[in-house]
């Protein structure tokens, strides 16, 4: 499949209320800015189940959906770094799933693999593995996790190509390349559209049989 | 309290890394560690948010915004770096193939339980990796002030806090100790900045075995 090349608003149309959406970023470092604002400004979709790392940051990134009371649940490591998002929990306003960091990029590695779930030893014991099913594995405790999927996924690349191939840069890398694959619908914001054939097709990270739409970045 | 205990802390746990080893350092005590460690230390330090091979803070006028730790701080990269998407970094965690992680807590049990997530009742909403990097990493030592900033004990007989995971710790750092856990035993091992038994004894309410090595002792 060939990515289309659109505007933000635009793809950020295929969103729907009620639907589970995830966003690349650690932080506000590699989350697709654009496509957030576009969500925010031009969407009145609601309801939605936000998988990302974090919700932002106050007034920022996904912090903004949050603030107008779009986000019925939140799948994060680390709400922690929105104040209002913890907030918003206590408050009753929206669901919290927490995860640990490395189960949640991998139950969304599964989700876009096929995999139907993993055994870790992670949480093992702990809160957040009460209610699931475990198995002792070599010796060692371990709890089954189920695979993520999403209806959308919003990812941030510094380079494309028209075909939707994507590169990633530094630290911007981290659950982009992982939520590209999970969902029904993966929408890519680019800081450079390129050429078909400018990416060396070793450095493809991303290749493009997982984006549907391709947007600049503003 | 002033920063100074602190930056002791996290001088000695400096003095536990091996040239060769690859290292996780979580937030807060064990972002200080770099300061310690000379420029030929030979460790070598992994963030999980996707590089091997972090280098020193940069310039104010040097910063990539998409360069941070996982404390969300610029950072550079040495010569030799590579980055990675989350899957992959919690693979590496996980799979035993990163060799120590270093972490704050809010308690450390007698048995060697951690707790550093959650406080009921108050607003932590983030795990962030914290469980995948206790059980995973080959060593786990624990950089902490011996009482919280309201004067309880933090080395405890059991976690009264949500669990991040048990048995997981093998050295606390405190400014008073280090203890080691050794056979399911705790150690008090070595006595720092002419603390005394008593002293420890007094904030430390986990049974301890006194086995001070032979070098560190008076």
């Amino acid at each position: 499949m060939t990515a289309t090349l659109t505007t933000a608003a635009e793809a950020v149309s295929a969103i729907r209320s009620g639907d589970t959406v995830m966003v690349g970023g650690f932080g506000l470092v590699g989350a697709p800015l654009t496509l957030i604002d576009a969500l925010v400004e031009e969407s009145d979709a609601s309801d939605l189940t936000i998988v990302s790392n974090n919700i932002g940051e106050p007034g920022r990134g996904l912090g903004k959906l949050l603030r107008q009371g779009r986000i019925r649940r939140g799948i994060s490591s680390y709400f922690t770094s929105n104040p209002e998002a913890v907030a918003a929990v206590n408050a009753g306003e929206i669901e919290a799933t927490l995860v640990p960091q490395g189960t949640f990029a991998e139950a969304i590695r599964a989700g876009g693999a096929g995999i139907g779930g993993f055994f870790t030893p992670v949480g093992a014991g702990t809160q957040l593995a009460e209610g699931k099913e475990e198995r002792v594995i070599g010796g060692v405790r371990h709890v089954l996790e189920g695979p993520i999927h999403a209806d959308v996924a919003l990812v941030y690349a510094a380079r494309a190509d028209t075909l939707g191939n994507l590169w990633y840069r530094r630290t911007a890398r981290n659950f982009n390349p992982l939520m590209a694959t999970a969902a029904g619908v993966t929408i890519a914001e680019a800081g450079e559209i390129l050429d078909v054939g400018e990416l060396e097709p070793e450095s493809v990270v991303t290749p493009h049989l997982y984006v549907d739409h391709l947007v600049a970045a503003a | 309290m002033s920063p100074e205990p602190k930056a002791r802390i996290a001088a000695r746990a400096a003095q536990e890394l091996c040239p060769g080893e690859v290292v996780n350092l979580g937030i807060g005590i064990p972002n200080l560690i770099p300061e310690f460690l000379g420029p030929d230390s030979g460790v070598v330090l992994h963030t999980e948010n996707g590089l091997l091979g972090v280098g020193p803070r940069p310039d104010d006028g040097d910063l990539d915004p998409d360069l941070i730790d996982a404390a969300k701080q610029p950072i550079t990269a040495l010569p030799g770096a590579a980055y990675f998407d989350s899957a992959s970094s919690f693979a590496m965690i996980r799979g035993g193939h990163v060799d120590v992680a270093v972490l704050g807590a809010l308690e450390v049990s007698a048995a060697g339980d951690i707790a550093n997530w959650a406080v009921p009742g108050k607003d932590v909403l983030g795990v962030g990796g914290a469980m995948d990097l206790v059980v995973g990493a080959r060593r786990v030592i624990v950089t902490m002030t011996a009482t919280s900033s309201r004067g309880q004990p933090k080395v405890v007989a059991e976690c009264t806090y949500p669990l991040t995971a048990a048995g997981a710790a093998d050295v606390v750092v405190t400014e008073l100790c280090v203890f080691r856990l050794v056979d399911g035993e705790l150690r008090l091992t070595e006595l720092l900045d002419g603390a005394t038994v008593d002293d420890v004894t007094a904030v430390t309410t986990a049974p301890f075995v006194v086995t001070l090595e032979e070098s560190h002792v008076g």
